[in-house]
């Protein structure tokens, strides 16, 4: 490292290639959904031709796909209950990791325990007692079927409390002294100072319901109240030559979270690095 | 007379209320806030998990009443051929899967983290199949893996003349190929993790090390990895976790309309989509709860003996 110049151009080569091979690496990793982007606007003649862009780019999969109804059908479904069950996420983890976090009263270690140690049972070994629970209550096959064992999560719970150890209990108290009950405090004080908290929180459990494949797939059987990747599983094994309305169809089951993605870029990675490390 | 002997009540319930002390208001509030968290916790987490284990004693297909078996389903499972090859399956997705993501993304974040020319973008690179849906991507390199004219990777292979490779119709690159797109999306999430636990690392470390000449390789296994191992611990158990509880790709890149997923022959079937077809297909729910219990106690062993073994070190 000879640094002649003050503000030292350090260009080694061994820095260059590293820099290029990790360009390279990147663009290797969004390869397939160049690939799967690049299908969907082909032409069913062309998806045998091995260029990458389409000669005549064209919508006629989108529309192909979308006028069948089923595919918005399990777009809204899919939106629909990611939405619920993040809003009931948001709502039932932040009151009781609020509860844990600033409340004295017996018995709160074991309900902090008893709700922690549930993240060591598998959702895997849960779904059949809960296929059970949902057929004597009537709730196969139902959206509420398939949002009722997601509607609060200890890994939540668990994230939330620890943001609201950080709150000073001064700021607490003085809105006691003004009179406030303590739901108030709790959503009008507490709430809006864990904020990074929560969009966290919004990011993930909203990411992992709009994903989500094994509890959807089982409990539903009927194809309107398919979630968009059930759709999309039904679809594929249906039309297993078509594959640029397969493509399509991968397609519109990305775009939302790559469109969110890119307008909240900086956020969504500080928000996953938040729930990842604390939770 | 109903009405207003309620409004009594309600009256002497809120004179009850602020006649008690401060701290049985608190007691109060929190047991209030928690009542229906703790009702559902009850039924949805603890109940079913007491459930899933008395159903594993039993023999049961949803229709008739379940009957005890004590401990057969267990036994049938450790003379059932199908449950080696799948739990050898799900050591494998594992044994390759842990080690080859995390070398992976620590090379990969190692260097980034030194990145000064659009960081931010060749990071959104890396990240952006993390938040893709697993169900979807598993369609696209299933159509990657198809022979000539339509896969991807044949093409390239044919381009450069070598042979055409089976993928998915083998039995031995097929466990391999479903692998792949698992470690592609998780990558992203652990390269964004090892790059906070990089920066965590006070720059002091470095300088002190600089300024005695130690070189690049030494300030990696002295000072960077020790330093990172809270890091590595959480992504080591975590992405452990994933791997033993694959299914969305599987299910997705091997199922046919005219036969079930986890072909060819067994060769991807990992133990959850073994639960999924005993449960959901052959409504042996008995049998499929006992897998579910050894699954159960896969995680768990796996998980403590990789606290055990990381911290120790």
């Amino acid at each position: 490292m000879s640094a002649a110049s003050p503000m030292a151009l350090r260009i080694e080569p061994g820095r260059i290639i590293a820099w290029l091979l990790l360009f390279g690496g990147g663009l290797l990793m969004v390869t397939p959904l160049a690939f799967m982007f690049a299908t969907s606007l082909k032409d069913s003649s062309e998806i045998y031709d091995l260029a990458f862009f389409p000669a005549h780019p064209t919508l006629s999969n989108y529309v192909t796909v979308l006028s069948d109804g089923r595919f918005l059908r399990w777009f809204a479904n899919s939106f629909g209950i990611a939405v619920a069950v993040t809003l009931s996420n948001v709502f039932f983890d932040s009151l009781v990791g609020y509860t844990l976090a600033k409340f004295q009263f017996r018995g709160r270690y074991l309900v902090f325990i008893a709700i922690l140690s549930t993240l060591m049972i598998p959702t895997e070994m849960l779904v059949i007692p809960w296929y059970v629970m949902a057929k004597n209550f009537g709730w196969l096959d139902s959206y509420w079927g398939i949002m009722f064992p997601g509607m609060m999560t200890a890994f939540g719970t668990f994230l939330m409390k620890q943001f609201f150890e950080t709150v000073p209990n001064d700021f607490l108290e003085a809105a006691r002294i003004d009179g406030l009950n303590e739901f108030a405090i709790f959503w009008r004080i507490a709430l809006p100072l864990v904020t990074p908290a929560l969009s966290a929180l919004a990011i993930f459990t909203f990411l992992s319901n709009w994903t989500a494949f094994i509890w959807p797939l089982i409990v539903t059987t009927s194809k309107e109240l398919y979630t968009l990747p059930v759709g999309l599983t039904s679809f594929a094994v249906e039309s297993q030559v078509q594959w640029e309305l397969i493509m399509t169809g991968a397609a519109l089951a990305t775009l939302p979270t790559l469109t969110v993605f890119l307008l909240l870029q900086r956020y969504i990675v500080r928000g996953v690095v938040l729930a990842g490390l604390k939770g | 007379m109903n009405a207003s002997s309620s409004r009594v009540d309600a009256r002497s319930g809120t004179r009850l209320f602020s006649g008690l002390g401060m701290r049985q208001k608190q007691v109060l509030w929190a047991w209030s806030f928690l009542a229906v968290p703790v009702l559902f916790y009850a039924v949805v987490r603890f109940y079913p998990t007491l459930e899933a284990f008395w159903i594993s004693t039993t023999n049961w297909n949803l229709l008739t009443k379940p009957s005890f078996v004590g401990l057969a389903n267990f036994k049938r499972l450790l003379a059932d051929p199908v449950f080696w090859k799948v739990f050898g399956n799900t050591a494998l997705y594992l044994l390759l899967g842990t080690p080859i993501s995390l070398l992976l993304a620590f090379t990969i974040a190692y260097h980034l983290d030194r990145v000064r020319v659009l960081h931010g973008f060749i990071r959104a690179l890396y990240f952006l199949p993390f938040l893709t849906t697993a169900a979807a991507m598993a369609w696209v390199w299933r159509w990657f893996y198809q022979p000539v004219p339509i896969g991807l990777f044949n093409n390239l292979l044919a381009g450069i003349g070598i042979a055409q490779q089976p993928f998915l119709r083998s039995t031995t690159q097929s466990l391999p190929a479903v692998l792949a797109p698992a470690i592609w999306a998780g990558l992203g999430f652990q390269v964004v993790i090892f790059m906070a636990g990089l920066r965590a690392i006070p720059t002091t470390y470095y300088e002190a090390a600089r300024i005695d000449g130690v070189s690049n390789g030494t300030i990696l296994r002295r000072i960077t990895l020790p330093l990172l191992k809270p890091t590595i611990v959480f992504l080591v158990v975590f992405s452990s976790i994933g791997f033993l509880r694959i299914f969305d790709q599987v299910y997705n890149m091997t199922s046919q309309t005219s036969s079930d997923p986890g072909g060819p022959l067994n060769a991807t079937k990992p133990l959850v989509l073994m639960i999924y077809q005993t449960a959901f297909s052959s409504f042996d729910m008995g049998y499929a709860a006992a897998q579910t219990v050894v699954l159960f106690l896969v995680l768990l062993v796996v998980s403590l003996l990789q606290l055990r073994l990381l911290k120790d070190r």
